[in-house]
């Protein structure tokens, strides 16, 4: 009897046990999953740039540096490795492209574009989706790195090596300047 | 957080329908037993099920096309209207949805939208031509992430089974009732059937109880799915803030929507409480809060307007007690606790560029147009003439100055149209006189692999133009990209 009582906490814990692993995984998908996403969002971004400089070049022609300053920004976060040194390039990168959004103002006939207007709007869409997916993506780690911290799942995480994960970070004051553009005249 | 708010839903939701489906249950077992005598009940509880699962099968495997179809909604592409994809997509990405949901537009001026689905993996939203006129992206975006919360709480599934719910025990009740009435009482016959069995107190009781159970049980049920109806809808509007930081967009989104005169045709009272706004309330049909699936427009407005303190769900609560004074628990705890606060971030500084109204009414009009397949002839002149999809002739003559036109047709490239020549060379063969309307002409197909070319007339308007199969495509104001795919024979076209 008393056996019987052991092999049924045995199997009791070792349920247990699995269904807590399994759901640590599943939250470190979740955070790959997220991650994958801000990855596909930069890239579009990445591959708008040539784009949009190419057709503002021949309206802009006394905006070299508002130009040259959203190409380098674009190479350097495409050469950036580790999420960190990412979050600040991108930042860079966004603040290049809400001063050239600013700039913009100045030049009717580019605003008049039709080309240009599309790709105004495939700029603005990207920004979002990068925000959307960079909240996502952090609210993705901050559940992982919680359930990891707290106990008893901390046990699990200690013994099958699960690590906390970095937040994707974007400068606060770049995010704060994108949309202060003004249309107004 | 959303994800515990998803999880505490699903739970609220087995919790309620299992509520429901006991009243059913019991209301079946007892219209059994008091029609039909002791074990009757077990028979009435199966016909009960019974009829509960065909209707449900019936809605879940054909109900969202049903819905559609009834709406006379039309699945568009991203080129007919860019931004629409882009802010679903945004919005996708935001609730973390695993698939992007389907985009339909409903050929209607009154801006109106809803979302409908058996799971987030296969979703559709949908919106009206004249939503799409009247917004600015920030109210297309409040609007589109309403539903993409709809989507994410899974309401449409639940409120789909729940009303299925609620219209089997309409049905049982009535049909018990009615049958009452006719036979002129079965009680009288129901005794004369049972007087030797001698239980003439406890069948009473019985018939009583169901008597009461049918004249209750519709009542009870269908104001608990209007409740559940009525939070559901908050609660997308707390999620729909969440998910875009910018409550503002849907209040003032929610305000066009309700200042609209025009009614919405294709709503009837099925399709109805699936709208962002109750397009039955808004013709001005009274209604009365407590007997209506949406909340009032008003008051909705005036919640996400109360949210001062972020956009997160805890400020869309207390927004919800300061603007109605009920200090109603809306949001499961479970996910207030884990909230945290979030900003509400700028308006999209694009929203200042507005348009004439006329330009707006011509705009909606041609949506509708394209969306139907309607060929857009711009003529020398500049007129552009809209030709119905149903038109017989080949040719049509300009209205202002009279030169015949024809939808324009992709062209072979160059190099490829060399090719071909050499081609046609080889094997010189005649090609048939034209007598077919122009829109599928019995052209000589080029196989897949020519590369055709089209040159764009008026960029910034609608302008159509027959693929090499005959198969009319249209290019939308906003079109961008460099190339399109027929989604007849699948031949690419380059855009230029």
């Amino acid at each position: 009897m008393g056996a019987l009582i052991f092999l049924g906490i045995v199997v009791v814990a070792l349920i247990f046990f699995v269904g807590m692993y399994n759901s640590l995984v599943q939250l470190r998908n979740r955070v790959k999953n997220a991650w994958s996403q801000i990855d596909v969002q930069l890239k579009r971004r990445h591959d708008l740039i040539p784009n949009l400089v190419e057709t503002a070049k021949g309206y802009m022609v006394h905006e070299r540096e508002t130009l040259t300053a959203i190409t380098d920004a674009r190479s350097r976060a495409m050469g950036a490795n580790t999420v960190p040194e990412r979050g600040a390039a991108e930042a860079q990168l966004s603040g290049a492209i809400s001063r050239f959004l600013v700039t913009v103002e100045n030049y009717p006939d580019l605003k008049a574009n039709q080309n240009f207007l599309a790709l105004q709007e495939e700029l603005t869409s990207t920004e979002n989706k990068i925000s959307f997916a960079r909240q996502a993506y952090n609210d993705a780690v901050l559940f992982f790195n919680n359930k990891i911290e707290m106990f008893p799942s901390n046990v699990i995480a200690g013994m099958f090596n699960f690590r906390p994960q970095e937040f994707f970070e974007i400068e606060e004051k770049s995010e704060r300047e994108a949309p202060q553009v003004s249309f107004k005249r | 957080m959303m994800w515990e708010l998803i999880a505490a839903n699903r739970r609220k939701s087995v919790f309620l329908f299992a509520g429901m489906a006991a009243l059913l249950v019991s209301l079946g077992y007892f219209i059994g037993e008091a029609t039909m005598g002791q074990g009757g009940g077990w028979i009435g509880l199966i016909v009960a099920t019974g009829v509960w699962v065909i209707m449900a099968a019936a809605s879940v495997f054909g109900g969202p096309e049903l819905v559609l179809k009834m709406s006379h909604a039309h699945e568009v592409t991203p080129d007919v209207h860019p931004q629409l994809f882009n802010v679903v997509e945004e919005m996708k990405v935001a609730a973390g949805l695993p698939r992007m949901p389907k985009v339909y537009i409903i050929d209607e001026k009154a801006p109106n939208a809803f979302a409908t689905g058996l799971s987030p993996d296969q979703s559709s939203i949908a919106v009206t031509a004249g939503l799409l006129t009247r917004l600015n992206r920030d109210e297309l975006q409040g609007v589109v992430a309403h539903e993409t919360s709809h989507i994410m709480n899974r309401d449409s599934q639940f409120l789909t089974l729940a009303s299925i719910m609620l219209g089997s025990i309409v049905i049982l009740s009535q049909v018990f009732l009615r049958g009452m009435w006719l036979s002129g009482g079965s009680s009288r016959r129901y005794r004369r059937q049972t007087s030797g069995g001698g239980g003439g107190g406890g069948a009473a009781l019985i018939l009583v109880a169901a008597i009461v159970l049918a004249i209750l049980g519709p009542l009870f049920a269908r104001l608990l799915y209007l409740s559940i109806s009525r939070k559901r809808e908050y609660l997308a509007d707390a999620c729909a803030a969440q998910l875009t930081r910018y409550p503002e967009g849907l209040a003032s989104a929610l305000e066009k929507i309700s200042d609209n005169d025009v009614p919405l045709d294709v709503a009837n009272k099925v399709t109805a409480p699936m709208y962002i706004a109750d397009p039955l309330a808004l013709k001005g049909v009274a209604v009365s809060s407590w007997s209506s699936t949406h909340p009032p427009i008003e008051e909705r407005i005036k919640i996400l307007r109360a949210m001062s303190q972020g956009a997160s769900l805890m400020s869309y609560e207390h927004a919800f007690a300061k603007a109605t004074g009920k200090a109603s628990r809306l949001i499961p705890g479970s996910a207030l606790r884990t909230d945290k606060t979030i900003a509400i971030r700028p308006a999209d500084p694009n929203v200042v560029r507005e348009q004439s109204e006329k330009k707006q009414t011509r705009d909606v009009m041609d949506l509708m147009r394209a969306v139907n397949g309607y060929a857009f002839l711009v003529c020398a002149c500049g007129l552009k003439i809209k030709v119905p999809p149903d038109m017989k002739e080949s040719e049509i003559k300009c209205p202002r100055c009279g030169r015949t036109n024809q939808v324009p047709r992709a062209q072979v490239s160059e190099f490829a149209q060399v090719a071909a020549a050499v081609g046609a060379l080889v094997g010189s063969q005649k090609s048939g006189t034209e007598e077919v309307p122009f829109a599928k002409p019995a052209a000589a197909a080029p196989g897949p692999k020519q590369p055709l070319e089209y040159h764009r007339r008026t960029p910034g308007e609608w302008e159509s133009f027959a693929c090499s199969c005959g198969h009319l495509l249209q290019l939308s104001p906003l079109f961008s990209a460099t190339q399109m795919k027929c989604p007849n024979c699948g031949t690419i076209t380059r855009i230029s």
